[in-house]
């Protein structure tokens, strides 16, 4: 039998894969451009079991989804750049509680309300940087809308199994664009789910860090009572100010995303006429298939063009774009802002090639004849 | 005999934080004593709050504890009541957190009618960071962001909460203990958003700055404002003036609750009608 197979919006495939994951929880506002997931999620929930709520504002939104997913139910949340702004608190608590949860962010140009029906990647960096205090991120940017699909999935997966808040990126270009997506069969994708508690209630520490990188979680309403808070704890939950014990749990808490073993499990990239490169283009969500339309023509020119896309932005490809800075006369960075990722790309070259970026801010895609022209320019 | 708080209680959590002469301890008590004459499983109790003094009660308490960000008690509360509605679902929390920084998700989970009971411990004073007037200083007083006077406007939380929506509504005061936990009994047996507003004293930040002598004077001073529901009727506007209310002050058991009606919807989905 043929799978099944549907013309589908981006947000709609992100509401889709949100389903498939498991997810039962959606607390939202709305905010343009990422508004067709709740309206998705909002029909589908009910379906399923689910849970869907339409909240007061952004903040309550991510608040009610971390006390869902604390009662045990997948929770996910959308909205754009001003919500995420608004968000940020709280996904701070949900990094320090360490309680899963997917938020969707449908970028839009900025800053404050900018220009909401327009795209943008201006929020790649509050991905990793926008809550206050040290922590670990994971953010994952989609190009395509079976990939919006996909990597809906492999969100709830890495929240599950990381216990933390995990956003997907895309703009409002392939929010809003619709291609034919083919629907995994159940059982098709992984899903993974969070990892139960073992031990007696009476011994279960909620932050154990002897029970590894990342402690089980319990849900609330089961046999195991516990307490959970925004405030530097120790492993049984309750707040701490001992400096040994802060420190040994801010430093679990961003060891287990960026220590090598959490990296490669992580990291996931796309590879494109990269084996003979001279001049990488290092591109990510919409713009990465401008990129990638200029590769092909570039190399018709018999110009030595390749992409890297990752797919993973954070935690960042330390080691690829590494390789690459060795390998390549250029990497070039076209992003639609004025140079974030770029930053990052030319921490890690360190000199050993030349970098450059293409940036776009005024709500138009970045276009391959601009990426084509600064190759060129480059070389 | 002495009543038995300490099955309650989380061993080697107390002593806790609050000054000598605060409330919040009585309030404490009373939720403690309405949990057990509501027979509550505690597995089965979430106890949820924001930030700030009242905020801490939660960590004491032998139960499903969730100390939340200044403000939010109500919406993360939400999620877990959407989430297991066979949970009974308590915020805790102070005037400053809930009807400030939290304003909008109170008069929210007010409107919703949401199966929460919210007790919120109003001090008029921003005690944890050292007593900043709240939307609940009495206008004229003393705080360290006033000092010439508060010159803001007094909300009323529980005028506040009928308005916007909430079906079982009681105010009493740290000086009325057995009213405590009366009404939060009757607040948690109720099913719809129940707030039980509790008057109570912050001698540290608010009455060391208002000249009050004595943790006794500020109390003394509940106990003769408050006027029962019941006798205010047979009183004049002129005789209740300055004074306040205490008792159910509102209660309808006529409109849906909020997780109710979301389970007729989704059956209504489910059976495609």
């Amino acid at each position: 039998m043929a799978k099944k197979s549907a013309l589908v919006q981006g947000n709609q495939a992100c509401a889709h894969g949100a389903i498939y994951a498991g997810c039962k929880y959606f607390g939202g506002y709305p905010i343009t451009p990422s508004t067709e997931v709740a309206e998705e999620m909002s029909a589908m929930l009910p379906q399923v079991g689910g849970k869907f709520i339409q909240m007061e504002d952004e903040i309550g939104a991510i608040a009610s989804v971390i006390g869902a997913s604390l009662a045990g139910a997948k929770a996910l949340t959308a909205t754009s750049g001003p919500g995420v702004s608004l968000k940020q608190e709280l996904i701070g608590y949900a990094c320090i509680a360490e309680v899963p949860c997917v938020i969707i962010n449908v970028m839009r140009g900025g800053p404050s309300t900018g220009m909401p029906t327009g795209p943008g990647q201006s929020d790649v960096m509050q991905a990793k940087w926008g809550t206050h205090g040290d922590h670990a991120a994971i953010a994952l940017v989609p190009e395509s809308i079976q990939e919006i699909f996909e990597e809906t999935v492999r969100a709830f997966n890495l929240a599950e199994k990381f216990r933390m808040p995990v956003q997907v990126l895309f703009d409002e270009i392939v929010g809003h664009m619709r291609e034919r997506i083919v629907f995994p069969e159940p059982g098709e994708l992984e899903i993974i789910d969070r990892e139960a508690p073992t031990v007696s209630p009476e011994e279960y520490k909620p932050f154990d860090p002897t029970k590894g990188m990342v402690p089980p979680l319990a849900e609330f309403g089961s046999e195991y009572k516990f307490h959970v808070t925004g405030l530097n704890k120790a492993a049984d939950g309750f707040p701490t100010t001992k400096a040994e014990l802060v420190d040994a749990e801010e430093r679990r808490q961003v060891d287990k995303v960026e220590c090598e073993e959490a990296r490669a499990y992580i990291e996931k990239n796309e590879e494109f006429m990269l084996d003979d490169a001279e001049v990488v283009l290092w591109a990510y969500g919409s713009s990465a298939r401008s990129a990638r339309y200029a590769v092909n023509e570039l190399r018709k020119e018999g110009i030595k063009a390749g992409l890297f896309r990752p797919i993973t932005l954070w935690p960042f490809p330390e080691k690829r774009t590494s390789e690459l800075a060795e390998q390549a006369k250029a990497i070039i960075v076209p992003e639609m802002n004025l140079g974030q990722m770029i930053v990052e790309v030319d921490r890690v070259a360190q000199g050993r090639c030349t970098i450059d970026g293409v940036h776009r801010v005024d709500g138009d895609p970045l276009n391959p004849g601009q990426i084509i022209a600064k190759v060129k320019e480059v070389l | 005999m002495a009543y038995d708080y300490e099955s309650s209680i989380r061993p080697g959590k107390l002593p806790h934080i609050w000054c000598p002469g605060c409330g919040h301890g009585i309030v404490m008590k009373g939720l403690i004593r309405a949990m057990d004459a509501c027979e509550l499983d505690r597995k089965n109790t979430a106890i949820v709050s924001g930030i700030g003094c009242a905020s801490r009660l939660p960590g004491y308490l032998d139960a499903c504890t969730l100390h939340t960000a200044h403000g939010r008690a109500a919406a993360f509360a939400t999620g877990v009541k959407m989430t297991k509605p066979e949970m009974t679902v308590i915020c805790v929390g102070g005037d400053g957190d809930g009807t400030a920084i939290g304003g909008n998700h109170f008069i929210h989970a007010c409107r919703r009618n949401i199966d929460l009971t919210y007790v919120i411990m109003n001090n008029y004073i921003y005690g944890m960071t050292g007593g900043q007037f709240s939307p609940c200083t009495p206008t004229g007083m003393l705080a360290s962001t006033t000092p010439y006077g508060n010159p803001d406007p007094v909300f009323d939380i529980s005028k506040l909460a009928i308005g916007a929506g909430a079906t079982f509504v009681a105010r009493t005061t740290a000086m009325h203990p057995r009213q405590i936990d009366k009404l939060i009994t009757q607040g948690i047996k109720h099913k719809g958003m129940a707030i039980i507003e509790v008057l109570d004293d912050c001698p540290t930040s608010y009455g060391r700055r208002n000249k009050f002598r004595s943790v006794i004077d500020m109390m003394k001073r509940l106990k003769k404002d408050a006027v029962p529901v019941t006798a205010a009727a047979k009183m004049t506007p002129e005789q209740l003036e300055g004074k306040f209310l205490t008792g159910v002050l509102y209660h309808d058991t006529e409109l849906p609750e909020y997780c109710d009606q979301y389970a007729a919807l989704t059956k209504k989905v489910q059976e495609g009608a």
